[in-house]
This record gives structure tokens, sequence and C-alpha cells, in this order.
């Protein structure tokens, strides 16, 4: 029987293995993670939440595939990076916000901060984030006009908890056991600081997010709001101190948002900087700002510090001089 | 003593064969020997065409110091000397030898005797012998280190990090006393006074049965070293760390450290060839991957064409899409199955599935992976961001020379960049720049 010779193999590079994690599953993985808020945020708010969030995952991942195909770029619609986008937009606005506002928040997230940056890693801001802003500048009435939620028979309590601080002071807040839970007046899905809990460390156990932006990020809240109403007697220390790490968007934005790769630093040093970075500058615009939440601007802001951060912390690694250990 | 690591990754062992004892591959009609099977200057043929040979003749050599000489595996006669292209891309001259089957012995094999090191060496040096775990170093080299004075410890290299290769974990089952010896011979002519063999804890039985042997002996001063069973501790640099927690960068070598550093293999050797003089003219190979029909170990002359050891093995399965010269992570895709091993292969892997396929390139997300994958902690993301603008001082600044390309960088990437191969070219930007 003749041989047969096989002399037109593949040739490449090593490793010839990769891991099974790319970057479909990495953001299926997220997406998974935000799942349990989703939950809540609909007992708490109704099918609205649903609705919304199935409108702004739809119209990102459209307007991927849709830039995609006008630039006859490859298609990435199906590395889920918008489908991601899209969800985190709808847990950053009012339940009940008109969903063309909600669409206009998706093209500004996927097309004007994603795509014309250059596409998926190239953005410098995080999308969602930015659009968030964008929204709440262009549409401050809609974007601050919040639903009740089912669970509060009272119909006045529908403002946020950080905007019941910011016009009446300490003593018309909600307990924060209801805080924990989410049953609480604010954007759709950053209500319920358990279900980001619950998502936030399932993500750092799967090692697809590290703990250390989050936790700074979270634990600077926490210090200086402690801080803040020791030395001021304002109000109850230890408890203001966890109103602010519940109030608002730290949980969503220190675990999702905060930790998004592209736009944060990848170094542990520079994810200290950033973690810390964004919470003084959270409780800075929270207790002497004219907004009452300052979540999004302080990771936009930080966001925007990234590269110098990086270049920062690989100078200090390397020192331009041999490479120790 | 609580151990300090590198960082390291998970990679799936895939060690199939590691209970498959070893088989004698049976001497195949023709071998083709190559004339460069080790680092530096290639041999010169020695013989020429219709010229008898016999097992462990020499039959090529030359002048240079970096080199080896190459024996002949089997008896037969000199049919051809052909140029063909290598495994590495280049030429390569290979000694063509019909066999007679018969593996009659040159007359002069016959174990070596060495009073002192320089007759160590040179004995060495006769056998052929290179590193086996890849680099293919002479050894003679290697043993004879300029601070000869400064040298203490030997470590052996017997992690076998690499995914599905098990061949060394099969030597150490099957061949421990001669491995023990080989210790033994080493540190009484280099003058080293203790010994480490390194060995990852997924081959307790390896681990278990050195143990029980060097105790029976009653050798004290070698000790084997457990080792995590995770990617890459067989990497020169990073068994130094784990096992003296030294830190050693690139381009130091061991002995600067005072450590005589070797792949089992290779030490194994050192004691068959005191034993029985016969030099370096076969090897022990794993075969497996999904496109073969039975993986199995096997030891086959060198210089024995792939398409006769897969036929060994029960032929192809499927068609082959890819077949590798050493293991998944380091090992050399190779774009012919018409080649010959040499001395330094460990393994033949011959892939069908997914595996064979080079997955496709997307956008970095920086995730960081890379980084908290490197032994070393080098930023891969970094290096290719400096070597795509071909930045000869920010790929010096980043350290890019420490790279030793073990791939970890490539293998977590969800983006599936070539990052470890990235470092490769940025290496060759830096040279041109002639930054060091």
């Amino acid at each position: 029987m003749e041989k047969k010779i096989y002399n037109n193999l593949i040739v490449s590079a090593s490793p010839h293995l990769v891991t099974a994690m790319d970057t479909q599953k990495t953001m299926l993985m997220v997406i998974l993670a935000l799942i349990p808020s989703l939950v809540v945020s609909t007992f708490v708010f109704g099918v609205s939440s649903l609705i919304l969030t199935a409108v702004c995952v739809a119209a990102s991942m459209f307007f991927e595939w849709a830039w995609n195909k006008l630039l006859k770029k490859r298609q990435t619609v199906m590395d889920f990076s918008a489908a991601l986008t899209g969800l985190l937009i709808a847990y950053n606005v009012p339940s009940e916000l008109p969903l063309w506002i909600a669409i206009v928040g998706c093209f500004v997230g996927v097309v004007v901060i994603k795509q014309l940056f250059g596409g998926i890693g190239k953005n410098i801001v995080n999308p969602a984030i930015t659009a968030r802003i964008v929204l709440f500048i262009s549409f401050a009435t809609e974007m601050t006009t919040w639903p009740v939620p089912r669970m509060v028979s009272d119909a006045t309590s529908s403002a946020t908890p950080l905007g019941i601080l910011a016009e009446t002071g300490t003593t018309a807040l909600p307990n924060n056991m209801q805080m924990f839970l989410g049953f609480i007046g604010g954007s759709m899905g950053e209500v319920s600081s358990i279900a980001l809990l619950v998502g936030g460390l399932f993500l750092i156990w799967k090692k697809i997010i590290s703990p250390i932006i989050p936790a700074c990020f979270i634990g600077t809240v926490f210090v200086f709001a402690f801080v803040y109403y020791m030395a001021t007697g304002s109000g109850e220390a230890l408890e203001m101190a966890v109103f602010h790490v519940l109030a608002g968007g730290v949980m969503l934005g220190a675990f999702f948002m905060a930790t998004d790769y592209v736009t944060t630093p990848i170094l542990p040093l520079g994810r200290v900087i950033f973690g810390v970075g964004c919470g003084l500058i959270t409780m800075l615009i929270r207790l002497y700002g004219q907004y009452p939440e300052g979540v999004s601007f302080s990771i936009l802001i930080m966001n925007c510090l990234t590269p110098l951060i990086d270049a920062y912390c690989q100078k200090r690694m390397y020192g331009g001089a041999k490479h120790e250990k | 003593m609580s151990q300090k690591h590198l960082q390291s990754i998970h990679v799936s062992h895939y060690k199939h064969t590691a209970g498959c004892a070893t088989e004698v591959m049976p001497i195949p009609d023709v071998v083709k020997i190559s004339m460069s099977q080790h680092i530096g200057a290639p041999c010169q043929p020695l013989v020429k065409k219709g010229d008898y040979v016999k097992v462990g003749q020499k039959i090529g050599d030359t002048e240079a110091f970096v080199s080896a000489p190459i024996h002949s595996s089997v008896s037969g006669t000199v049919k051809a000397i052909e140029e063909q292209r290598s495994a590495a891309g280049g030429m390569d001259t290979l000694v063509v030898i019909e066999t007679d089957k018969n593996q009659e012995i040159f007359e002069e094999v016959k174990a070596p005797e060495a009073k002192d090191l320089p007759e160590f060496v040179k004995a060495i040096k006769e056998s052929g012998l290179v590193g086996l775990g890849g680099a293919s170093f002479p050894t003679h080299i290697k043993f004879n280190p300029k601070n000869i004075d400064d040298v203490h410890t030997l470590i052996v290299n017997a992690a076998e990090c690499e995914p599905f290769i098990t061949s060394d974990h099969r030597l150490m089952l099957e061949d421990a006393e001669d491995l023990i010896y080989g210790c033994q011979l080493v540190m009484k002519y280099i003058g080293l006074d203790e010994g480490y063999i390194g060995i990852e804890e997924n081959k307790m039985d390896a681990i278990e049965h050195l143990d029980q042997l060097l105790k029976s002996k009653g050798i004290t001063n070698i000790k084997t070293f457990k080792l995590q069973a995770r990617y890459p501790k067989g990497a020169e640099r990073v068994l130094v760390y784990e096992i003296t927690g030294k830190t050693m960068n690139a381009g130091v070598l061991p002995a600067d450290l005072g450590i005589i550093l070797s792949n089992v293999t290779t030490i194994a050797f050192v004691g068959s060839y005191f034993r029985t003089g016969m030099p370096l003219i076969s090897k022990r190979i794993t075969i497996d991957g999904d496109a073969v029909n039975e993986p199995k170990n096997i030891i086959a002359p060198i210089g024995t064409m792939i398409t006769d050891i897969v036929e060994f093995c029960g032929g192809y399965k499927a068609e082959p899409k890819k077949i590798l010269m050493g293991g998944p992570m380091m090992g050399r895709a190779i774009f012919s199955d018409e080649l010959p091993i040499v001395k330094n292969n460990n393994a033949i892997l011959a892939f069908t599935g997914p595996q064979a396929l080079v997955p496709e390139e997307t956008a970095c997300i920086n995730c960081g992976r890379c980084h908290y994958a490197c032994p070393f902690k080098l930023i891969p993301t970094a290096l290719a961001d400096a070597y795509e603008r071909r930045d000869a001082q920010a790929l010096s600044d980043l350290a890019v020379m420490q790279c030793m390309n073990c791939g970890s960088c490539s293998y977590v990437c969800p983006a599936r960049r070539p990052l470890g191969f990235i470092n490769t070219l940025g290496k060759v930007v830096l040279k041109e720049a002639g930054i060091k």
C-alpha cells in the first residue's frame, strides 16, 4: 500500500491551545451576573423594566450590526458586547423612561462612544455610563422622573434616596434594609444592592473581574462617608456610611461599570488608583456638588484618566530599567 | 518553609498516554539522520553514499565548539546524502540510511571511563548529547561552566508541564536507575553538593517511585521536588525560582546562580551512556492527538520518519491538519509528516479537529488576563502596542527580552491574539534597533 504523505499541514506560531474563555463567553458571563438585578427590578417596578431592557438590548445590537454592515466591517454583534452595553443602559435609566429616549441612549453608547472610536476595545470611556450622562443632561426631566416602587404606598417617596438626602436631609431616608433589598426609587437596575452584590461576587468567583476596583471603590465611599458624618455630625456615621454604599449606582457602578476591561487600568496599582478615584469623586459630588449622585461622573472622569494611570504604573513597574522579577 | 510561586496558568493536562508503557519501535526500512540536531554549527557528514554504517558509529561531526556529533541509529547502507527543508524552515543535510535490520553494533562502542571533569566532558561530547528538553544546547558545554568552583546544585527538570507529553513521566517510571546514576555522575564530576528533581504533582507515582529508589540506595543528597501542576513550571527560569527562590533574568545562565540545570531525559542518558557506551541514537517519544489511532509512548531510532511512526501507532484516524513536534504550548507546527525525528523530539502530536485550526483573532478588550498569566508579570498588551508602533525603546522599557515565549498570554487571551508570537517579533525589532 502506498503511504500517503501530508505535506500541506497548517503551520502557525505556538501555542496551539487556547482557553475556552473567549470574548463572547466573557460578555455572556457578565450578562448572566446582571440577571438577578433585573428580576428584583421587575418585581419592584413592574413589567416596564423588562420592556425597557428588551428594547435597549435589541436597539444596541441593531446599531452594532447596522454600523458594521454599513461600513463593511467584520460583524461583531455576536460578541455580545453591544448587548451588554444595551443592558447596562437600561439599568442606568428610570424604568418608565420613554422608549425612544432609551433608544437615543443606545445610539449614543454604541455608535458615538464605541464605534466612532474604533469599535470594541477601542472606546476611551464606558459606553453605557456616557450614554446615561448624555441622556441625563439632554432629557433632565424624563431622566429624573422616578417611578414609584410597588411596595411603597406613599406616592411622594418616588424620589431616589440620594434625592431625598439632597432635598430634606437624613431624616426621611428609607432604612438600610429597604435599600439593601432594592425597594426604593432609582434607575431601573441600580436599586437592589443584594442582587448586584450576588452578580458581582459571581464574576469575582469566576475570575471575570478582579475584586480590586469594586473593593477600593466601595471602601472609599464607605470611609469618606463615615469620616464626613463623623466630622460634621449631620447624621449617624456608620448608618450613613452604609447608606452611601447602598444608595444610587455605587453597587452597579463598582461591580459592573468600573470593572469594564476596555476603559480601566490592568495593573493592580492602577486598579487601586482607579477604584479610590471613583469613590472620592462620587462622594465629592454627592456631598458637595450640585447633583445628588456622582457615580456616573466619577467613572467617566476616571475612564479619561486611565491611559495616564496605565502609563504611570508601567513606568513604576519597570522604570525603563532592567526588569526585576 | 513557604514556597514562593511565580504566576502561572491552569492548562488541561491531556496526559492520555501516562499509562502507556513505552514500546520499542521496530527498525524502519529507511532512516534520515539530520546533520543539524543542536543549537550551533551543523555537522558535516563523515560518510558517503554506499558506505556501510553500524549502530553507534559517528556519521557527522564538526570542529566548531558549539556543536555535538551525530551517530548512526541503525546498521545499514548509506543510500544518499540529501538536502531537505527542515521543520524550522531552513535547509538541512540528511544522511539517508537503508537499514539491514541486523542492528550490528559499532566496535568502538564501549562504556566510557573518566577520572576527572575534562574527561567526563569529553565523553559527554563524544556521546552527541544535547539538551533533550527542547533547546538542544550541546550538553558538554553546559557541564563545563566557566565558574566551575561556584556551582553547587543540580536541578533536574522533570516538570513536563506541556500538555499531552508523557515521555519524561514514563522515563522516570521505567528508567529511574539511569536517572539516579546520571545525577550521581554529574554531581560527582562537576562537584555539586545537592540535586533536586523537580516533578509536577500530577506525576505522584513517579515521585514516589524515585523517593523509594533513592531511599533504598541510601542517597540523601538527591531529592525529588514537588511542583504545582500548572503551566509553565518546567520553564528553566520558573523552575529555578520555584526550587531555589532565586530570580533568574533573561540572559542569565543557571550556572551564574550556582546551578546546573538539565532535562530529566538528558541526565538519564548520561546514566545509560556511562553504563553502555551507546551514544544518543534513539529517543522516547509520546505520540498523541485526535488524528492518531493508537496514542503511544515509543522508543524510536533517531532519523525515523514521522510517517513510519504514525503507521506504527495504527495510522491516522482522520486526515491530519496540524502536526506538532513537541507539546501544544511551545512545540513547533511542521508543514509535512515526511520529516525525520531529531534528538530533542519528545512528542509528535497530530490533530484533525478544532485544535488544529488557528482561532480567529478579534480586538483586544484590555482585560489584562495576559499580564496576570505571565510568569514574569510582563504586559503583553502594552508590548503588542509597542510592537505595532515598532517602538524599540518602549519594547525595551517593557522588558520584551524577558519573554521566554511560554505562550501563557496567548493561551488565556479571550480575543485569541498571538501575544507570545508578537513578543518574538518585538525582540527582532529591538535587535534591529541595536538596543540590548
